[in-house]
C-alpha cells in the first residue's frame, strides 16, 4: 500500500518539530501582534514597530538560508550568487508597490516621470496586477535560474568555478540595475512605497500581516524542505553530491537533480525578497552586491550546513550581531564578520547544530 | 580527449534523459537488448589513444550472453580503459562496441548505458558512506530514475523484498541500517556487489573484485559470480590465481592494448607469450 503524499509530508517532520513549529507560529500570529497593538507604548512588554520589522526582516533572510542549505548543504553546490534571485523577487514585487505609490491608476511610477519617459516599458505591462506581480516573483527567478543552472550543469561547472561564476553573475545584474536606462530606478531602486492592495503600508496592521505571511512562509519552506531531502529525491541529491560519476554509472542524471534544487532553491529566495521589499520599504542594486551573497552562505555555515533548522539560526545569530555591532561598533563589522567566518570554518565545520549535537551527545555520555 | 561532455551534447541534441535508448536522432538504438545471436558483447578494433600513447590498440572482443569471462594482464593492458569504453566514459578514437545485435555503445551516454544493463563495479568501492546500506540499495534499485519519480518514490512491498533478498545474498542484512562508511572493507566490496546486482544489469563489468578481502571472502565471491552466471554475463578483472581458477570460465590476456591470448586458464598459463609478457618485464 503506498502512503498518499499528503501523510508523508505529515511524518517528514518528528512530534517535537511539529511542536517547535507550533509555538513558532502561534508566537508570531498571535504574541507578536498582542503585545505590539494591546500592550501600551510605555509598557517593558510592548513590542515596537522598530523589533518587528527588523524580526520580519531576519525571518525572510532565514528563508533566504534554508534555501541556500538545500543547494549548498544537501547539492553541494556552493552559489554565491543568491543575493540575484533575492533582489529579482523584490524588484518584481516592487514594481507592483511602485505603481499602487503613484497618484492615479495610470500614472507612471515618480523615477520615470522624473527620466521624462512617456510611456511604460514593456516590461512593466501588468504590473499594476497584484496576481501577475505574484506570477512574476515566481517565474523570474526560475527562469534565471533555469537558464543559467541547464548551462552551468550541463557543462559540469563544479566546485569553486561555478562560486565563481555565480558570482559574477550577480555582479553583472547589479550594474545592469545601476542604470537608469534598465528601467527599475537605477541606483536609488524603489522607495516611497505607499500602499498594499488598498492598504497602507506603514499601518500597524499591514506590518503585521507581512510579518505573518513571512512566519507561515519560513513555516511551509521548512515543512517542504524537510520532506523533500527526506523524499528519495533527497537521498539521490546527497549521493550525487557524495559522489556524482557513480550516481551516473547506476543510472541517474546529475543535470536534472541539480537543476530541480536549483530552480527550488531560487524561487523560495525571489519569495523572501517579495516580502522583504515591503517590510523593509526599499530595494536599490545593492541588494545584488557581491558580498551580500557570500553573507548568505555565512549564515548557513555558522547555523550549520544540511540541518535545515542551523541557517535559520545562522540568520539570525549573524543578522542580531549586525544590528547590534552596526550602532555600537559600526567601523568593525566586517572585521567581526570574517573573524566569525574563519572560526566557524575551523572549529565549528557543522556549524552551531553541530555544536549543540556534540554537547548533547557528552552529555548523554556522561549521564 | 573531450568524452566528459557526450552526455551534455547528448542533451544538447535534445534527448530527453534516461530515455531507454529510444531512437531519436536516428541512430543505431533500440529499446531492448537483443541477444538473439547469444553475444552480450562485441568490442571490434577498438583503439583509444592518450596523447599519442596507446591505451587500447585495434582491440578485439567477444563475450557470449551468461558468459563468465577473466581478463588478466599486467599493469597498463588497458584493461581499465576497456571499460571506460564499454561504460562510455571512454569514447574510442576508432572501432566499434555493441552491447547486443543492436546498441551502439559509442553512442550513448552514460546513464543510458547503465539504463540499458551494463552494471560496473570500480576497483575502489564507491559506495555512498553517508547512507545506509538499505539506501544504498534502493539508490541502485532499478527503477524509473527520473527527478518527478523520485520526489514521489515510495518502496512498494516486492521492490522491499527485492532489497531484504539482495542484503541477504551478500550477508549484510543484519547491517542494513549502518551507515555504508562503517562496514569494513570486504564489507564495502560485497554492497557494491549488490548494489550492482540491485540494478538487474545483463553485463556486469568487475574490476578487481576481491582487492582487498579475506581468503574466505575471496571464495565465497567466486561462488556467488558462478551462481550468477548464466542469468547474467560476467566480466571479471583479476590479478587473484586462485580466485580466476575457482571461477573456471575463459581467460583472456591483454597486452599492450590489444589481446595478446585466449583460452582456458591452464591454456593461456602455459602459452609462452603469455610467460613471457609476465616475466620479462
Amino acid at each position: 500500500m503506498r502512503k498518499p503524499l499528503t501523510l508523508r509530508v505529515l511524518s517528514a517532520l518528528d512530534s517535537k518539530s511539529w511542536l517547535a513549529l507550533g509555538i513558532f507560529l502561534a508566537l508570531a500570529l498571535i504574541l507578536v501582534p498582542v503585545l505590539n497593538l494591546a500592550v501600551p507604548e510605555d509598557s517593558a512588554f510592548h513590542m515596537s514597530a522598530y523589533a518587528i520589522t527588523l524580526i520580519g526582516k531576519i525571518m525572510c533572510y532565514a528563508l533566504v538560508a534554508v534555501a541556500m542549505d538545500l543547494i549548498w548543504g544537501y547539492g553541494g553546490i556552493l552559489s554565491l550568487g543568491h543575493g540575484l534571485f533575492f533582489a529579482l523577487g523584490g524588484y518584481a514585487f516592487g514594481m507592483y508597490l511602485m505603481r499602487q505609490a503613484g497618484s492615479d491608476a495610470g500614472a507612471l511610477p515618480a523615477f520615470m516621470i522624473f527620466l521624462d519617459w512617456k510611456a511604460l516599458p514593456w516590461f512593466w505591462l501588468g504590473s499594476d496586477s497584484f496576481v501577475w506581480v505574484i506570477l512574476l516573483v515566481v517565474v523570474v527567478p526560475a527562469l534565471v535560474a533555469f537558464v543559467f543552472g541547464y548551462f552551468a550543469f550541463r557543462s559540469r561547472i563544479k566546485g569553486v568555478y561555478f562560486s565563481i561564476i555565480t558570482q559574477a553573475l550577480t555582479y553583472a545584474a547589479m550594474l545592469l540595475f545601476f542604470r537608469n536606462e534598465t528601467g527599475f530606478g537605477g541606483n536609488n531602486g524603489f522607495t516611497d512605497f505607499r500602499l498594499v492592495l488598498e492598504h497602507s503600508i506603514t499601518s500597524p496592521q499591514t506590518r503585521l500581516v507581512l510579518f505573518g505571511l513571512t512566519a507561515i512562509m519560513l513555516a511551509a519552506t521548512l515543512v517542504f524542505s524537510r520532506w523533500l531531502v527526506t523524499s528519495k529525491f533527497g537521498r539521490v541529491l546527497t549521493a550525487i553530491r557524495d559522489s556524482e560519476s557513480r550516481m551516473m554509472f547506476i543510472g541517474y542524471n546529475p543535470l536534472w537533480y541539480k537543476l530541480f534544487i536549483w530552480v527550488v532553491s531560487a524561487v523560495l529566495c525571489g519569495i523572501a525578497g517579495a516580502l522583504y521589499v515591503p517590510q523593509v520599504g526599499i530595494i536599490n542594486p545593492s541588494e545584488m552586491s557581491p558580498a551580500n551573497s557570500i553573507e548568505i552562505a555565512i549564515w548557513v555555515a555558522v547555523g550549520g550546513r544540511a540541518t535545515l533548522i542551523g541557517p535559520v539560526i545562522g540568520a539570525f545569530v549573524v543578522n542580531l550581531a549586525k544590528s547590534w555591532f552596526t550602532v555600537s561598533f559600526p567601523e568593525y563589522w566586517l572585521f567581526f564578520l570574517g573573524l566569525l567566518f574563519i572560526v566557524v570554518t575551523l572549529m565549528l565545520p557543522q556549524g552551531l547544530v553541530g555544536l549543540w549535537k556534540k554537547l548533547m551527545l557528552k552529555k548523554g555520555a556522561a549521564a | 580527449m573531450n568524452a566528459p561532455n557526450t552526455t551534455a551534447e547528448a542533451l544538447l541534441d535534445g534527448r530527453p534523459e534516461g530515455s531507454d535508448g529510444a531512437d531519436q536522432m536516428g541512430h543505431l538504438v533500440t529499446g531492448e537488448l537483443d541477444l538473439s545471436h547469444g553475444v552480450a558483447l562485441y568490442l571490434d578494433d577498438i583503439t583509444v589513444s592518450f596523447d599519442g600513447f596507446r591505451a587500447l590498440n585495434k582491440l578485439n572482443l567477444t563475450i557470449d550472453a551468461g558468459e563468465l569471462r577473466c581478463i588478466i594482464g599486467p599493469n597498463g593492458a588497458g584493461k581499465t580503459t576497456m571499460m571506460d569504453v564499454i561504460t562510455g566514459k571512454t569514447r574510442p578514437d576508432s572501432g566499434s562496441a555493441f552491447f547486443g545485435q543492436t546498441m551502439d555503445l559509442t553512442r550513448l551516454t552514460e546513464p543510458e548505458i547503465a539504463h540499458a544493463g551494463i552494471g560496473r563495479k570500480f576497483q575502489k568501492p564507491t559506495i555512498f558512506e553517508n547512507h545506509s546500506v538499505f539506501e544504498n540499495l534502493e539508490l541502485a534499485m532499478k527503477t524509473d530514475k527520473r527527478v518527478w519519480k523520485s520526489l514521489l518514490a515510495w518502496l512498494a512491498a516486492d521492490e522491499r523484498d527485492r532489497i531484504a533478498e539482495t542484503l541477504r545474498l551478500i550477508r549484510l542484512d543484519k547491517e542494513a541500517d549502518r551507515p555504508a562508511g562503517l562496514l569494513s572493507h570486504g564489507q564495502k566490496q560485497w554492497l557494491e556487489i549488490g548494489m550492482l546486482l540491485m540494478q538487474e544489469p545483463k553485463l556486469l563489468l568487475l574490476d578487481e573484485p576481491v582487492a582487498g578481502m579475506t581468503d574466505d571472502e575471496t571464495m565465497r565471491t567466486a561462488e556467488l559470480f558462478v551462481s550468477l552466471a548464466g542469468k547474467h554475463s560476467l566480466v571479471v578483472v583479476e590479478h587473484d590465481m586462485a580466485f580466476i581458477e575457482k571461477l573456471g570460465g575463459m581467460v583472456t590476456v591483454l597486452h599492450e592494448g590489444s589481446v595478446l591470448a585466449e583460452g582456458n586458464l591452464a591454456t593461456v598459463q602455459n602459452d609462452p607469450r603469455v610467460i613471457e609478457v609476465y616475466l620479462g618485464r
